[in-house]
């Protein structure tokens, strides 16, 4: 390691020096340098000037990961679910990282990142990086700039990175946008078969692991989300009925994707379930790769960031061309109802 | 640029099995709008050094109520140097004998907090220390 890195990297000092540690960094964060990996997570993290240029320069190293979204309740094990499934991915020699997050203080800011507690077999294994992440006011289920830190890990040579979202409702559903393969995490009692027909996280799912199967219910859980998926993925019935086989033939319904979710029990506290969990992710990184669906979320995923990083430029450079005066003055007038905000918009951006 | 947020690692080293003192000082740190990460018991220093570099902590606490603190403090500090993070700030709680007070400040902690220690000084002592 260069002595230079072993120095905690202030920036402000000198641009130009800075300017060359932080190629430094990128160079032999890119040679395994978990040292300078970290300090470039950070500083991509709190988005400075530094961490995107060390995005532009790593983004030709990136796009040869698997990405892997791991979403769900609160309380229904993702973190031990991600604690296994990397043990597992280890043991086939891949480079494993996480990307954990938990969400912040609302009000003052603060969290308690606490998705390590449940990842304690992972340390000491120099094949498996993970980091927390707080939300930092992100109501999506991940914060803004977990797409920045996948990237980091996909360019220094991580082959599976694993992204934990916030213990997510039924509208987190940011994560799908982001991974290859999005994991939705069911437990048993966690609601009836009207949830699992609700639009929202159940919608994004490639693959379902109803963890906790040692519990009891287990049965209806499955129960109701095969029949919420059969609703959406209609197949062809035979049964009996009134002593006669019926056959009920399948609609011809429009077909959006010829991947069929599958269910998959697990106890991720045993290990129980975690090989064929795999194997689904397996197989499912096998059909997108057949059906030509990788580069199609590929292309999907880099237009949202796109779009999200325009969106936040254009505000910038709005922010930057518009008297703060004239902006008041417009927001005064909202709120004394002399103006409607749409009207207000207009006239704002009219203006510059 | 969002503002940059004070990241603290509480972590407990050896083989006591109580982390009440630990949870109420991260959640103070939460409140005081620190990012916390929490680690969970018996955490051995290698284990802890290695968190605090995967998460680039600007602080470390340690909380021992197992009387280890001779042996664990010193060995986390030499490992976190050795990662080339000795610019972390250390700090450590717990049933901590005064008499070991002077050679653990002078191994490097910033700052030791025993039973009834106020959670506002251990805030304002953490914000100081990484301002600094």
């Amino acid at each position: 390691m260069a002595p230079a890195l072993r120095r905690r990297t202030s920036f402000g000092k000198s641009k130009r020096l800075w300017r060359l540690s932080l190629m430094s960094l990128v160079e032999s964060a890119l040679a395994g340098d978990r040292l300078s990996l970290t300090r470039l997570l950070t500083q991509v993290e709190n988005d400075t000037p530094e961490g995107r240029q060390a995005l532009a320069a790593l983004f030709p190293h990136t796009g040869r990961a698997h990405l892997i979204g791991v979403t769900g309740a609160p309380g229904t094990g993702k973190s031990s679910l991600v604690n296994r499934l990397a043990l597992h991915y280890r043991t086939q020699g891949k480079r494993v990282a996480v990307v954990a997050v938990d969400p912040s203080s609302p009000f003052t800011g603060g969290a308690v990142l606490g998705d390590r507690v449940r990842m304690r077999d992972l340390a000491g294994d120099p094949g498996v990086f993970i980091r927390s992440m707080a939300s930092r006011g992100s109501l999506g289920g991940l914060a803004q700039a977990t797409a920045g830190l996948v990237q980091v890990f996909d360019a220094v040579g991580f082959e599976v990175i694993m992204v934990e979202t916030v213990g997510a409702g039924q509208s987190e559903v940011d994560i799908a946008r982001l991974a290859h393969t999005t994991l939705v995490v069911e437990a048993p009692g966690l609601g009836d078969d009207i949830q699992a027909i609700k639009a929202g996280i159940l919608e994004i799912a490639d693959i379902l692991a109803v963890n906790k199967a040692d519990r009891p219910g287990v049965e209806n859980t499955l129960k109701a989300l095969k029949s919420a998926l059969e609703l959406a993925h209609p197949v062809r019935h035979v049964f009996r009925h009134h002593g006669k086989m019926e056959t009920v033939e399948a609609p011809d319904a429009p077909v959006y994707n010829s991947w069929i979710p599958p269910i998959q029990k697990t106890v991720a506290t045993t290990g129980e379930g975690i090989p064929e969990l795999a194997a689904e992710i397996a197989r499912h990184v096998e059909h997108l790769r057949q059906s030509g669906d990788w580069a199609a979320r590929e292309r999907s995923r880099l237009r949202s960031e796109l779009d999200a990083l325009l969106r936040e430029a254009l505000f910038a450079r709005f922010r930057e061309q518009v008297k703060e005066t004239r902006y008041e003055e417009a927001l005064e007038r909202v709120f004394r109802r002399s103006l409607a905000p749409g009207e207000a918009v207009r006239i704002l951006l009219d203006g510059c | 640029m969002s503002e940059r947020k004070i990241r603290v690692l509480v972590a407990k080293p050896g083989l006591d099995g109580h982390d009440r003192g630990a949870k109420v000082v991260a959640r103070a740190l939460r409140d005081a709008g620190m990012e916390v990460i929490y680690t969970g018991l018996r955490q051995t220093p290698e284990m802890i050094a290695e968190a605090a570099l995967q998460e680039d902590v600007d602080v470390v606490g340690l909380s021992i109520l197992s009387g280890a603190h001779m042996a664990l403090v010193p060995r986390v500090l030499e490992l976190l140097k050795a990662n080339g993070q000795g610019q972390v700030k250390v700090f450590v709680g717990g049933i901590i004998p005064d008499e070991d007070l002077p050679r653990l400040k002078e191994m490097g902690v910033s700052g030791v907090y025993g039973p009834g220690a106020s959670t506002e000084d251990i805030i304002r002592q953490v914000k100081a220390s990484v301002a600094a």
